[in-house]
């Protein structure tokens, strides 16, 4: 019976644990709901991925009211994939979270970082099951408030307006795709994603769903930080408690990324919108124009997590450069980034939370030395940045990869050049860390530091470890992501 | 399809460039939100307009009734207006505390004590 | 406020009326016109209005911010326990069809009880949102 209701489960089960933060009102009750809640999650997003694999994509309607008409859940390969990452990213993080939100986090607020932790799972959960164009609206809000508050839980008082800018830009990029999605209603009167790309290619010559796909295009990519619409990311990430940046980081990006996805093949699926409607040329080149410009900047920053914020804008640039290209291989190289680029700055960003939690400032010119004050933290930090850099045997590799051949494929040699030259300007910033931390002498008369407890080290070796795994063993990920682009472009893998 | 005839959109285009142009103009942080506001109050106009049928009564069923309004984009922005309500009451607390941390909420004031140190 | 009068009485006749409204919109929801949202704002501004008139500290005695927090859960968990009920049942998430023997029954009872969620939820956030500002210190 529960293999059948897996679908409404996957949103449930973390809506549920929401409320019952509230109801027990101590953080480490709420912290134990949402444990269970986020590996419950992890566990029923795995056995989807299993089911679609095995048998197709899923379907289920709620409250039994058939699609187009009720709303629809819709389990595909690609977000199943998407589920994953998500809900493994909220597995690995939660243990993580205890001590970190502990030293973050005032005790009084702890239950309700839980709470909103909770909903901010739902909500990302949700944007990647469901098959409804405005219920995707709902969750995006649904995930984005939560995040706001989560931000703005940052003990730094900058942190306030980090989310409130982030807010704004938010509300304004959210606003923007319900006008898309009014538009298209408009047209077609139907709010199904399956049943929108049906109906769409009889009205797609009009004026009124070129501004649709405007609307929605800009509305997602000021959410997944697109360039130049990234203004919000920097301090947001900066300025937040340290669980939380590595859960946004990994996550909240990634989402939108996938909603994006979906808006381009799915919903305009029966429409070639990379020839007819010059979405190509805006994205590749804003795309190109994100990897150059946030590793130039990320090079110049002296706080980590603004660092590896602005490197985050890069990466962004490659997914959505993955897109663009719109072919197979391309595709799968952009979904093949959404995992990997998860792991790795999961990975960096935790890491980064262990030396805050020790050393209280994540500024480069506290961590002389750090190296050999923290072996174990900043080994994983290093595994991390050389998968940033895309170096052979790590998940940075097999996204680069995928994706230079995806160029090559179209015979766009100077893109795989682009690629080539972006990874040079991250190993600048990255060998900036290691030589920091590696090859100056410790601050005489500096305290002696402890190593990160347990409960933090090992979510951060999970994911330091999946980057090297993942990234030796590509086949697994890369056949998913293969069949994921496959059913997107609608083609055999 | 005269101008006049799509006086809706004139006014959703009006109301959204307001609103959009307060959110970007003004330095004040409430005024900011209430520019966010009548920014999204557009919208809602914009899909409440698209609802109408011309002639249609509501959208109740009764014998004698042929034509009815479009209940769906209602539904749809009972759903937004929810969405409007809590993003307002988050950004007003964001506000106040902002307030109690800077003293001010005027962003100039905010930018100029974060540069002094 | 104490010595306003006329702003006392008058909300005094109001205040019952309101919360009586309130009730009404909530649970004629599924004949007519209304629902949870505008029953739990309705429902969630006389408490409001109480507070405004004769002071927060009275109203707070009335509904306790611990009270609101509580029901502010209680209400979500109501809705989406409706939700698991009809899938336990035997139907998909939030059908209520299989709430009861017949399937029209089970259909009102559902409707009944999940914007009684979304009512209780609502009238709480409103409470709490306006506890939280109110208790500022100026």
């Amino acid at each position: 019976m529960i293999a059948e209701h897996l679908p409404a489960l996957q949103v449930v089960i973390p809506l549920m644990a929401a409320p019952l933060c509230i109801l027990l009102h101590r953080a480490s009750g709420a912290w134990f709901v949402s444990l269970v809640a986020s590996w419950c999650s992890f566990a029923v997003a795995v056995a989807l991925l299993g089911q679609v694999q095995a048998g197709g994509p899923i379907s289920y309607p709620l409250g039994d009211w058939a699609p187009p008409w009720g709303i629809e859940y819709r389990v595909d390969m690609v977000s199943a994939f998407v589920l994953v990452i998500v809900s493994t990213i909220g597995a690995v993080v939660i243990p993580y979270a205890r001590a970190s939100v502990e030293r973050e986090v005032p005790s009084d607020r702890a239950y309700l970082f839980y709470c909103m932790y909770c909903l901010c799972l739902t909500g990302m959960l949700g944007i990647a099951i469901t098959g409804d164009a405005f219920n995707l609206f709902v969750f995006l809000e649904i995930a984005s408030l939560s995040s706001y508050v989560l931000v703005s839980m940052g003990a730094d008082r900058r942190a306030l307006m980090a989310a409130y800018r982030y807010l704004i830009m938010g509300t304004i990029g959210a606003t923007f795709y319900i006008i898309g999605v009014g538009l298209l209603y408009m047209m077609t009167g139907t709010l199904n994603m399956a049943d929108l790309a049906e109906r769409l290619p009889a009205v797609a010559e009009t004026r009124t769903i070129l501004t649709a796909l405007a609307f929605l295009t800009v509305g997602i990519s000021l959410k997944l930080a697109l360039f130049p619409l990234h203004l919000w990311l920097p301090n947001a990430y900066a300025f937040a408690p340290s669980v939380v940046t590595a859960f946004l980081a990994a996550t909240a990006t990634k989402v939108a990324v996938y909603a994006l996805i979906r808006i381009y093949f799915t919903i305009f699926g029966g429409i070639d919108v990379f020839e007819t409607m010059a979405v190509r040329e805006v994205l590749m080149g804003l795309a190109i124009v994100a990897m150059f410009a946030g590793s130039l900047v990320a090079v110049y920053q002296n706080n980590v997590k603004r660092m590896l914020a602005y490197s985050s804008i890069a990466q962004i640039g490659y997914m959505v450069l993955g897109i663009s290209i719109a072919s197979v291989t391309g595709l799968s190289g952009g979904i093949i980034h959404l995992f990997n680029h998860a792991l790795m700055k999961g990975a960096l960003f935790l890491a980064l939370g262990c030396v805050v939690l020790r050393l209280g400032s994540a500024h480069v010119r506290d961590l002389d030395g750090i190296g050999r004050r923290m072996p174990l933290t900043m080994a994983a930090f290093v595994l991390g940045g050389l998968s940033l850099i895309g170096v052979p045997l790590t998940v940075g590799f097999v996204s680069k990869w995928t994706l230079i051949q995806a160029a090559l494929e179209r015979g766009w040699w100077p893109l795989a050049v682009i690629i080539l030259l972006t990874s040079l300007l991250a190993v600048i910033y990255v060998w900036r860390i290691v030589e920091v931390s590696y090859f100056r002498p410790v601050p005489e008369g500096a305290a002696d530091i402890a190593e990160a407890p347990a409960s933090m080290l090992v979510p951060l070796w999970v994911l330091a470890g999946a980057c090297v795994y993942f990234g030796a063993r590509a086949e697994q990920t890369v056949t998913i992501a293969r069949a994921a682009a496959a059913t997107l472009l609608g083609v055999s893998p | 399809m005269n101008v006049l005839g799509l006086y809706n959109y004139w006014i959703v285009v009006v109301l959204m460039m307001t609103g959009f142009y307060v959110v970007i103009a003004q330095n004040n942080l409430i005024k900011k939100v209430v520019g966010l506001n009548i920014f999204q109050v557009s919208v809602f106009v914009f899909y409440i307009s698209m609802s109408k049928v011309k002639g249609g009564t509501a959208p109740i069923l009764d014998p004698g009734i042929q034509v009815y309004g479009n209940p769906l984009p209602h539904v749809l922005i009972l759903t937004a207006i929810v969405v409007g309500v809590a993003t307002m009451a988050l950004a007003l607390a964001l506000v106040v505390r902002i307030r109690h941390a800077y003293g001010t909420i005027e962003e100039d004031d905010i930018d100029a004590q974060e540069e002094e140190p | 406020m104490r010595g306003n009068i006329i702003l006392r009485v008058a909300s005094k006749l109001l205040i019952p009326c309101i919360l009586l409204f309130a009730l009404y919109v909530q649970f004629h929801g599924d004949f007519g016109p209304g629902g949870g949202f505008q029953a739990g704002v309705i429902f969630g501004s006389a408490f409001i209005l109480y507070a405004l008139i004769v002071n927060i500290e009275s109203a707070r005695r009335a509904v306790p911010a611990v009270v609101s927090r509580v029901a502010l859960a209680l209400g979500l968990l109501l809705y989406a326990g409706v939700g698991v009920a009809g899938m336990f049942l035997g139907g998909r998430y939030l059908n209520y069809s299989v709430l009861a023997e017949v399937p029209t029954t089970g259909q009102h009872l559902g409707i009944t009880l999940i914007e009684l969620g979304v009512g209780i939820t609502v009238a709480a956030a409103m409470i709490t949102v306006f506890y939280v500002f109110a208790g500022e210190e100026r």
